[in-house]
């Protein structure tokens, strides 16, 4: 991709993941204390997944950043 | 084959659902939009100016293949079956992506070519080619239509969205998106495409697995729920037809699936082969496919585990789509349920976005290697224009093979077993262009005359079989070797020997025909090619090292679960 000096599609993979990873991170806090309807909704999934997307994305968006020049 | 029957739908969408899912079709207009302006030139258009990485590459080429439809049908297969549906993945992929990188990719690459049918155009000449193009192209956006009405009717089943709203919604964004960028935008999307896949869906057998107590204690489950049948061994239970749920004999999966249907399919569906023809160099195509094959071999995880654990787990019983009663779920739709399960708001939008990214990450797969075939393998060679009129081309076919499947989606919303067909006849000609590709590619005795020989007689043998024992039963026992051989198991065989008669008829055509000479072969066939050596790579650099990796693995996996 150098020819074209096209931003990497790992930044755009990381801007998504972090997104979204913000987004369910932050739905899953506000669930925390209400009853779960999902099969084992004790371990509040949404909240250490979207964690972990939103750090993966954040990585993602820093290494793969488009660089002036 | 899809469901009709009125039913409850199983996913209930929360606002936060629903932003994840608009998110999406945002981003994916979004990155079509900017890189429009890279996509000036034919070659650019049409092969992302052969300028992918082989991660890039290797993830779209496994991403074009994963579509949803795929993921929920081998689920429905797994729950159904158990896990001999892993051989789709394992047996059924590993292979050939290897193959296809390490002895394929080179002649592919060199040759410059654009296409699986340009291939065919420089070995054997125009009528091979226009053979293998027209059939493509139109088997493309059949399937594409067909596709697309499935998921629609998924949709619909599963989150009650209106028919019409899923086809039209999607496949407008698809052309969209595919028709400013080319094939950077499929590619690009393709690769988005494949993390959401993983992240929406991965939670699933992690809960799974923690719910069950692990792999043995899902086994028990299923075990406890479904007494006397065996639905977590890969191969021991192959040995006899009626020994399992398949009907399915190991000889079927070994030299029908792993050496003829996955081989014809990795190494000539223009789809996913045209993803590696944009790498950057000979290295990068090489080991793109092999990429692909780690990745191939951990998706049982995300799709094969859950319909398993669907088997443990899940209080009703689910049943195929023909017995479907109304409040009853069929066996496509358990990886939706196992979604609900465990997945409260915000994942369960991942996961639905998953499953739309995956159809429309399918859709443009087609739609770019169809603009690709008619541009360059049909068009093109009737009308010489500019690189520039070709792009033009390129872009307005992309929105026509769109409307043509969508108006194949309608066609196949009257008539269902049009599907069904549109499979079948995709399937006739996959297998034996197996046989003409790699002839071509390994001996350069083959004539021009053979190759269009061996193509229509292999795909004339398929398609005979095909309605020779759909019109009498008693054809199964003849071609797939048992009456007790279900569809799948009937498939093997025919391609099978459909790729045998096409080799044959080649092999023998070419000792009667004249065969070209050297230098009109030089970058097409083994033992007239400068293939490069790898021996100058350092050693973690060479693809054969990691293709011979793959293949460990892949065998490890069947040991442990035999």
């Amino acid at each position: 991709m150098t020819k074209h000096h096209i931003t990497p599609v790992w930044f755009f993979v990381g801007l998504l993941l972090a997104i979204y990873g913000i987004l369910i991170l932050v739905s899953g806090l506000a669930e925390w204390s209400a009853t779960s309807k999902t099969v084992l909704g004790e371990y509040h999934a949404p909240v250490w997944w979207g964690g972990l997307m939103a750090v993966i994305g954040i990585i993602y968006i820093v290494a793969f950043r488009p660089r002036r020049g | 084959m899809i469901a009709m029957a009125m039913t409850q739908k199983v996913i209930s969408l929360s606002p936060v659902d629903m932003a994840i899912i608009a998110i999406y079709f945002l981003a994916v207009l979004g990155i079509g939009f900017y890189l429009k302006r890279f996509a000036k030139s034919g070659e650019d258009f049409f092969m992302a100016g052969r300028e992918m990485t082989a991660w890039v590459a290797g993830l779209s080429f496994l991403s074009a293949n994963l579509g949803s439809l795929e993921l929920l049908g081998w689920a429905g297969s797994s729950y159904q079956y158990g896990i001999l549906a892993a051989h789709w993945y394992w047996i059924g992929a590993i292979p050939a992506m290897v193959f296809l990188g390490l002895v394929m990719m080179p002649f592919y690459y060199i040759s410059r070519t654009h296409s699986v049918p340009g291939y065919l155009n420089l070995r054997y000449g125009r009528a091979t080619s226009g053979l293998s193009a027209i059939s493509f192209a139109v088997m493309t956006i059949l399937m594409s239509g067909v596709n697309m009405y499935a998921m629609a009717v998924v949709m619909k089943v599963v989150l009650g969205w209106n028919i019409h709203f899923s086809i039209w919604v999607s496949s407008l964004t698809v052309g969209i998106y595919v028709a400013s960028g080319g094939l950077f935008s499929a590619i690009f999307n393709e690769v988005v495409q494949f993390f959401l896949i993983w992240f929406g869906a991965l939670l699933i057998p992690i809960l799974g697995l923690i719910e069950t107590g692990g792999w043995s204690g899902m086994v028990a489950r299923i075990q406890a729920n479904f007494p006397g049948k065996d639905f977590t061994h890969a191969w021991s239970t192959l040995g006899d037809f009626t020994n399992n749920p398949m009907g399915m004999h190991w000889t079927g999966i070994v030299f029908g699936l792993g050496s003829v249907i996955s081989m014809g399919y990795w190494t000539t569906d223009f789809l996913v082969v045209q993803r590696v023809l944009a790498a950057k160099d000979i290295r990068s195509a090489k080991i793109a496919p092999i990429i692909g094959a780690f990745f191939k071999m951990a998706v049982p995880f995300i799709v094969i585990l859950p319909g398993l654990l669907g088997l443990a787990v899940l209080s009703e019983r689910l049943v195929p789509e023909s017995a479907m009663q109304a409040g009853q779920h069929s066996y496509n739709e358990v990886l939706p349920l196992m979604l609900a399960r465990y997945c409260g708001p915000g994942l369960l939008g991942l996961g639905v976005t998953a499953l739309v990214a995956g159809f429309m990450a399918g859709m443009a797969g087609n739609v770019s290697a169809f603009a690709t075939v008619w541009t360059y393998d049909i068009y093109r060679p009737f009308l010489r224009k500019t690189d520039a009129h070709y792009v033009s081309m390129g872009r307005w076919c992309t929105m026509i093979g769109l409307i043509i499947s969508i108006a194949t989606a309608y066609l196949a919303m009257g008539f269902a077993s049009i599907m069904d067909y549109v499979q079948a006849l995709f399937s006739f000609f996959i297998a034996p262009l197996f046989g003409t590709v790699l002839l071509g590619m390994l001996w350069k005795r083959v004539t021009s005359a053979a190759g269009f020989c061996g193509l229509l007689a292999g795909t004339l043998t398929s398609t005979l079989m095909f309605f020779a024992m759909r019109a009498d039963p008693k054809w199964v026992a003849v071609f797939a070797l048992s009456p007790h051989a279900q569809g799948l198991a009937q498939a093997m065989y025919q391609a099978l020997w459909s790729c045998l008669v096409c080799i044959l008829v080649t092999v023998l055509v070419s000792y009667f025909t004249k065969p070209r000479p050297d230098s009109e072969l030089k970058g097409l066939v083994m033992g007239v090619t400068d293939l490069p050596k790898e021996g100058a790579l350092p050693l973690l650099q060479r693809p054969l090292l990691w293709g011979a990796v793959a293949i460990a693995a892949l065998l490890v996996l069947q040991w442990i679960f035999w």
